[in-house]
């Protein structure tokens, strides 16, 4: 309790201050907490605590070390709250925990982007979050919030990086060269069948399927074209990998020599010195992640910890060590060139080079494309 | 009077009141989770993650019309029925040498079969992965020594599949066989001997017609939990080699579509509790019960 009053009285003077408050809504707010404070009862304090801790889950991995070094382990050492930290390999599966928890176990999460959005926002789980409480938010690219406040005026989550899934090779079976010119073709070429992987996720798929048959991913004409390929596709598959830690296992290990990949674990393999290429064809799926606050968390704590990782210091350090550009705006903050040279990064801040999933289409089609590519996967 | 009545060994509010808290635990814990999800199996299928209290039977109509479904039912049985096979095949023998060493230290033979227990079955799963592997032991082994030009496709199919639920099941093959044998009066086996049986017809007409009743145990427990395993086929399978458990899986998980997901875990239960219910009947449960308890 005194954690948290303190720090909104601090943020109330702050805006008084700054001039965003009139002095009498300052000293009526003020007055207000006096008087809570005052008939407040010695249990208040005990039900009313601040978080001492606050509950993130992520996808692991050297994107989950890079955000606890430097966003986590700096906050806890600020403020004295520590981050509980889960994992998950794949965002449904934290879904179905979330559902079956109650409200607060789970608090922030590391999600996909807006097509997992609406997912909790169907589930009823999302939060309110109050913007005045993460400052840095000004920083972020506006496109990436734009999606956000289409689906929810008030957001719940706050974007923070994107990369793009496209293809990684083994340049000592496939040249740079043949990956230019075959592109997305890769994934379908018949000389390497029984060493292709791909993520077994629908989306990829039949993106991937999509641009291969020539459709727009987001306005796709002849679904059952889609679904031929997606199976010709799976026929070439050595194995469909679920998570970042098995993509970069089986092509270090040669099981598979090209996939569709996250650029950021890419970056990581060839940080570590496998001959792994990556190019991002035309039409490459672009995605963007964000930090979600859930329904039933303490929200002046996760707010703060969202915006101290926005704090261009952290998010620059955190961006460095995943390999994934982050969403901070690169005509506001001064970004550094291992960012600028990182696969995906846009430049111009205006995210127009990138081909995002349009969540109003996918959420549309999620769940009949997902039972489709569930049996598909399975032989079907 | 009275109270050595109320007290006595055999009354039967006395065994109510033993019996009452592994009752109450099982109706917690087990029943009443298997009715709600029999309830689950009734309820509409809104969007991923959402569903509605609107009573339907669409999604038994959907299992029972789907042939889908039953065509990985079958191979799940399948796959459940090599799996147990194969570890009666090869945990006889074992089972059989324990039983049958003069070793002093027996006790070491049997702690050798618990010791894989002590190491997470996940990890005793992946290592597989650098074992059949294209760059694993026996692959590099074989290349190394001009057997093979070309590596061996092992890993990610059926077999893989079934060598890891194998592996992982032969333990209790091998302790339910061992418990069996041990219950035999070794004078029988002399007894033939003596009159005249040969040692391989003496194995023949006693211990192994002795041995049975641990044998199917054996049988019935490895086939029940190859069936309703998940993890051994996501990781050394391919999608093509998934088996009914990963189904639920991705039906709960993937499509976040919970009433089709129970209702295809009653599908399992019942099915797996049908073949119980026949090895009960015929054989009784005390044998799996010798077996675990080693």
């Amino acid at each position: 309790m005194k954690l948290t009053t303190t720090r909104r009285l601090e943020r109330l003077h702050e805006r008084y201050a700054n001039g965003d408050l009139s002095r009498r809504t300052f000293l009526t707010l003020t007055a207000a907490a006096a008087t809570t404070a005052g008939l407040s009862m010695p249990w208040m304090g005990r039900a009313l605590a601040a978080a001492t801790e606050v509950r993130f889950d992520g996808w692991g991995g050297t994107v989950q070390d890079a955000i606890d070094k430097y966003a986590f382990q700096p906050y806890t050492a600020k403020t004295g709250i520590k981050v509980v930290q889960g994992t998950f390999g794949d965002e449904d599966e934290i879904i179905t925990k979330i559902k079956t928890s109650k409200p607060g176990d789970y608090q922030v999460v590391h999600s996909s982007g807006v097509n997992y959005y609406i997912k909790y926002i169907n589930a009823g789980v999302n939060s309110e979050i109050n913007e005045a409480n993460i400052p840095n938010l000004a920083n972020v690219l506006q496109p990436m919030i734009e999606p956000f406040r289409k689906l929810t005026p008030k957001l719940s989550a706050v974007p923070y990086d994107y990369g793009t899934t496209g293809i990684a090779y083994n340049t000592t079976v496939i040249s740079p060269e043949e990956a230019k010119e075959k592109g997305v073709g890769l994934l379908f070429d018949k000389k390497y069948a029984g060493k292709v992987g791909g993520y077994a996720d629908m989306t990829t798929r039949v993106w991937y399927a999509a641009l291969q048959t020539g459709q727009d991913p987001n306005a796709i004409k002849d679904m059952d074209a889609v679904w031929a390929k997606v199976r010709e596709n799976r026929d070439l598959a050595k194995k469909f990998w679920s998570s970042g830690a098995e993509l970069m296992d089986l092509l270090s290990k040669g099981e598979i020599v090209v996939t569709d990949a996250w650029s950021g674990r890419i970056a990581a393999l060839q940080d570590q010195g496998h001959p792994i290429g990556y190019l991002d064809p035309k039409g490459s799926y672009a995605w963007m992640e964000d930090m979600l606050i859930l329904k039933g968390s303490p929200m002046a704590e996760c707010e703060e910890l969202i915006n101290f990782m926005l704090d261009p210091a952290t998010s620059i350090a955190v961006a460095e060590g995943q390999s994934y550009p982050p969403s901070l705006d690169p005509t506001k903050v001064k970004l550094t060139e291992k960012i600028e040279k990182l696969p995906a990064f846009d430049p111009t801040g205006s995210m127009k080079a990138l081909t995002f999933a349009d969540p109003i289409y996918w959420a549309d089609n999620e769940d009949a494309w997902t039972k489709q590519w569930n049996r598909i996967a399975k032989g079907a | 009077m009275a109270a050595a009545q109320s007290w006595s060994i055999y009354d039967r509010r006395l065994a109510w009141a033993l019996a009452a808290p592994a009752a109450i635990l099982l109706a917690v814990l087990l029943v009443a989770p298997v009715l709600m999800m029999a309830v689950y199996t009734f309820y509409t299928f809104v969007t991923a993650g959402v569903e509605s209290a609107t009573l339907t039977l669409d999604n038994w109509k959907e299992f029972l019309t789907d042939s889908y479904y039953h065509g990985f039912l079958w191979k799940t049985m399948r796959v459940g029925a090599i799996t147990a096979i194969v570890s009666a095949v090869l945990g006889y023998f074992p089972a059989y040498f324990i039983w049958a060493t003069t070793f002093r230290h027996k006790w070491l033979l049997l702690l050798l079969l618990i010791v894989p227990f002590w190491i997470s079955f996940t990890i005793r799963t992946f290592s597989w992965i650098h074992i059949l592997g294209e760059q694993g032991l026996i692959n590099v082994t074989l290349l190394k020594l001009g057997v093979i030009d070309q590596p061996l496709t092992m890993l990610y199919t059926e077999g893989a599949v079934i060598m890891g639920l194998t592996h992982f099941l032969l333990p209790y093959m091998i302790l339910n066989v061992y418990v069996s044998l041990e219950s035999i009066d070794r004078t029988l086996i002399s007894a033939a001997q003596s009159m005249g049986c040969t040692s391989a017809q003496a194995f023949r007409e006693v211990t192994l017609p002795l041995s049975l009743p641990g044998l199917a145990a054996g049988l019935l427990l490895c086939f029940v939990l190859a069936a309703g395993s998940y993890v051994t086929p996501q990781l050394l399978g391919s999608g093509r080699d998934a088996l009914f458990g990963n189904l639920i899986y991705d039906t709960i998980m993937g499509e976040l579509n919970w009433p089709m997901g129970a209702t295809l875990s009653i599908v399992l239960f019942v099915v797996l509790g049908f073949f119980a219910a026949i090895y009960t009947r015929y054989m009784g449960m005390s044998q799996i019960v010798k077996g675990l308890g080693g």
